[in-house]
């Protein structure tokens, strides 16, 4: 990867990972970027290559070449849908807008709404077109936007409709037969709703406002070390990366000998520079007192080498293919056709720590410590690593579950190793808004997890005594 | 406040020196920043501190007063330096804070711009997110709250990651020297939509902007401005729930022994078979804020 695609790169490149995100969030694919990569829309096996060298945030629509389907640029006024909540709601105004001027909404026109849904009679003899008419334009070339209006002439009801739900007719028609993609950078806030939307059990159920707590929490800053448990897939291990932007360390820890796995930082699109600052080490490795490590280096390197070969194979086995799911309306994962190109160029983020750097944080200790591991007991985790920390390093645990947290927070109170401890709770709740419609959305998710932070603080052995 | 260099780290090696700025802990709820100063003495309810005492020790000390009272010596950070800094104006609290600099992206390198500088809890931690390449640019129009905030910056060693400036954004927007540069544009204003074209002008394709307001109707209006030139446009309001724990004794119910007794793992060999049984409980706590405001993200749309 060369030096302007760090990830902070808005134009993708050859080997880019994006998120496809496809008719607002109805489906999410991870994908890497080459010629011969493709991804099934609906019932159309598409090319990825011409996402290649485009801006991220651009939408892509499926059209109808001499070669076959193939996504271009959406035109603008088309390209009015993105990514919203309850996916419905901004784009009826959107639309609105875009026929309209942003005067006249202000001034009320979209509120002024005479008709209801009184008339409409639910007797499946509304539409006049049949699968065969459609098909018969599609032979014939028919875009997909060419369909709908088609649809819509042949509706007879769609005029009794109301402005929105009108609109919400045009929007179900569109997700069907003008599939919109829009491609999203993956950045730890995509890349943790994409999974916390399709697969939160993969990521702890950690949602993005807890994350953001968590780097907030642990001071993740530049020029720091900070350790880290993930047992959530390798979204913190990226999240923290990202935030160190190539400096500093975060150091992977894991008990027992072999490492969690790490895959999701492969989707973000980490540089070089910043992969390099991502290491693993098992724990025994930094708890082991500094000057015994000839056996560490000695059982190193086979198994760091055998170790990301299963990754990677473990990876792309892990995809979920989209072209063999039938309807593909939750896939989630790499979309690789070319495993070969893959694994040269998978960046080599989570190399084994060596002796020196080890020593370097036993030295110093860490700047700070994050623990996603939901399947270890917080308290021993807890009392094993924070010893590692520096004075007056702050913490943050992230637990799905309460009690872990409480009971780990009790005995750290008991054994006076740290204080500003507190437990907390993000709530996040969004708002559809829209004129004289501004509500709460419908749906929310209810639970993000829960955080306890704290400092910890010189053990008493080191702590000043009253001054004589 | 940042390790800008290896030796402003934490590290176990760091100790206080003469002209550091220590985050003095006395309850969760009660802190304070002091920049240490060797003739200086600190006085509290706990008594006498002399700044002498301090110096060579290690961050996180426990350190006793003339009467045995005691604080604790914490390095600074964004979050604690939100509970101490001196309010001119309302603050963000970390809950919005955290989720700005996620949702915006805002990552070693980004180029961000801001307005109005406040008193600088947000600049903080906008700042420690773009360290050590980038740069935050924050406006405020009213000068003395400017120059506050500039020796806020100045204090907690981010002078080199912020600028200050003295400008009214909503009537003259951001300057032009900034146009198509920013990664990010953070907007804490009465009447937002005023300054969002300028904003639009400012940012990079697909460049992300947030607007903070505490009413509706703000957003309500700063919505419809933005419908112009952005997408994904999404409002939220996120609070903090925190909770208390606790450990009861419970009365057993007789059936002595038969209960499972919960600390049973994390006990350090006491005795726990006998009745009562003591539990760790936890609790919301009772009161919370209920509200800070919206925060309004949306992201330049591409053409």
């Amino acid at each position: 990867m060369n030096e302007g695609n760090s990830s902070n790169g808005r134009v993708t490149w050859e080997g880019c990972s994006v998120l496809l995100d496809i008719n607002d969030g109805d489906r999410l694919v991870f994908a890497r970027l080459s010629p011969a990569a493709k991804l099934k829309i609906g019932n159309k096996n598409c090319s990825l290559q011409p996402l290649i060298g485009r801006a991220f945030g651009t939408v892509f629509q499926v059209d109808t070449a001499p070669g076959g389907p193939c996504l271009s640029p959406a035109q603008v006024h088309v390209t009015n849908a993105e990514e919203i909540g309850d996916g419905q709601g901004n784009d009826e105004w959107r639309d609105k807008v875009n026929v309209n001027s942003a005067d006249e909404v202000r001034d009320g026109a979209v509120n002024v709404e005479s008709r209801d849904n009184r008339a409409l009679v639910d007797n499946n003899t509304a539409q006049s077109l049949t699968g065969e008419d459609i098909e018969a334009m599609r032979r014939q070339g028919a875009r997909g936007n060419e369909i709908i209006e088609a649809l819509i002439a042949n509706s007879a009801t769609f005029e009794k409709k109301t402005a929105f739900s009108q609109e919400k007719y045009r929007l179900k028609k569109q997700k069907k037969y003008a599939p919109k993609v829009l491609m999203r950078r993956p950045v730890a806030r995509s890349i943790c709703e994409a999974y916390f939307k399709k697969y939160p059990s993969k990521i702890g159920f950690l949602r993005v406002d807890t994350l953001s707590l968590l780097l907030s929490m642990a001071n993740v800053s530049s020029n720091s070390d900070i350790l880290v448990v993930d047992m959530i897939g390798g979204l913190l291990t990226g999240a923290v990366a990202e935030r160190l932007g190539g400096t500093g360390f975060v150091c992977n820890s894991y008990f027992g000998q072999a490492p969690y796995s790490m895959d999701i930082v492969r989707i973000f699109n980490l540089s070089d520079e910043i992969c390099k600052r991502i290491l693993r080490s098992p724990i025994s490795d930094l708890l082991s007192p500094k000057e015994s490590s000839e056996k560490i280096l000695q059982h190193d390197v086979c198994n760091v080498e055998g170790q990301s070969n299963d990754q990677i194979s473990a990876s792309v086995s892990m995809v979920e293919n989209s072209h063999s799911s039938e309807n593909g309306i939750s896939d989630i994962g790499i979309d690789n056709t070319e495993p070969a190109i893959e694994v040269r160029k998978a960046p080599k983020a989570g190399e084994r720590a060596q002796k020196e750097v080890i020593d370097s944080w036993k030295e110093n200790g860490f700047s700070s410590l994050i623990v996603a591991a939901p399947e270890l007991d917080t308290w021993t985790v807890v009392k094993d690593l924070l010893p590692l920390l520096a004075n007056s390093a702050p913490f943050a645990i992230y637990h799905q579950y309460l009690q872990p947290l409480a009971t780990c927070m009790h005995n750290l109170q008991l054994g006076k190793m740290a204080i500003g401890l507190q437990i907390s709770e993000p709530w996040l709740r969004e708002y559809q808004v829209l004129p004289s419609r501004t509500h709460p959305c419908m749906q929310m998710s209810a639970f993000g997890g829960y955080i306890l932070s704290g400092t910890k603080i010189c053990s008493t052995a080191n702590s000043a005594t009253p001054t004589d | 406040m940042l390790a800008s260099d290896s030796a402003r780290k934490f590290s176990f090696n760091r100790l206080i020196s003469n002209g550091d700025l220590v985050i003095v802990y006395e309850r969760h709820d009660i802190m304070k920043a002091v920049t240490v100063s060797e003739g200086s003495v600190l006085q509290n309810r706990y008594g006498v501190f002399k700044h002498s005492d301090w110096l060579g020790k290690p961050f996180g000390s426990k350190m006793f007063s003339n009467k045995g009272g005691f604080v604790y010596l914490l390095a600074p950070t964004p979050e604690l330096w939100t509970l101490v800094l001196s309010h001119r104006t309302q603050i963000l609290y970390i809950a919005d804070i955290s989720f700005v600099v996620m949702y915006l992206e805002i990552v070693p390198g980004c180029l961000v711009l801001e307005s109005g500088t406040g008193s600088g809890s947000l600049t903080t931690s906008l700042a420690r997110a773009v360290a050590p390449t980038g740069h935050v640019y924050t406006f405020d129009f009213h000068e003395q709250r400017a120059g506050s905030a500039r020796d806020d910056f100045e204090r907690t060693g981010l002078g080199n990651l912020v600028t200050v400036g003295v400008r009214d954004i909503q009537g003259e927007g951001f300057p032009d020297e900034f146009t198509g540069l920013a990664d990010a544009v953070f907007l804490d204003l009465p009447q937002p939509w005023l300054a969002i074209p300028s904003a639009a002008k400012m940012l990079k394709q697909d460049g992300t902007l947030c607007s903070f307001s505490p009413c509706i109707e703000q957003v309500q209006r700063s919505c419809e401005v933005l419908q112009i030139s952005f997408t994904d446009i999404r409002t939220f309001e996120v609070l903090l729930r925190t909770y208390e724990v606790r450990e009861e004794k419970l009365e057993d119910d007789g059936s002595n022994g038969s209960l499972p007794c919960k600390r049973k793992q994390c006990s350090d060999g006491g005795n726990l078979i006998s009745s009562p049984i003591s539990s760790v409980m936890a609790r919301p706590c009772g009161e919370a804020k209920g509200h800070t405001g919206y925060l309004t993200f949306s992201r330049l749309r591409c053409l």
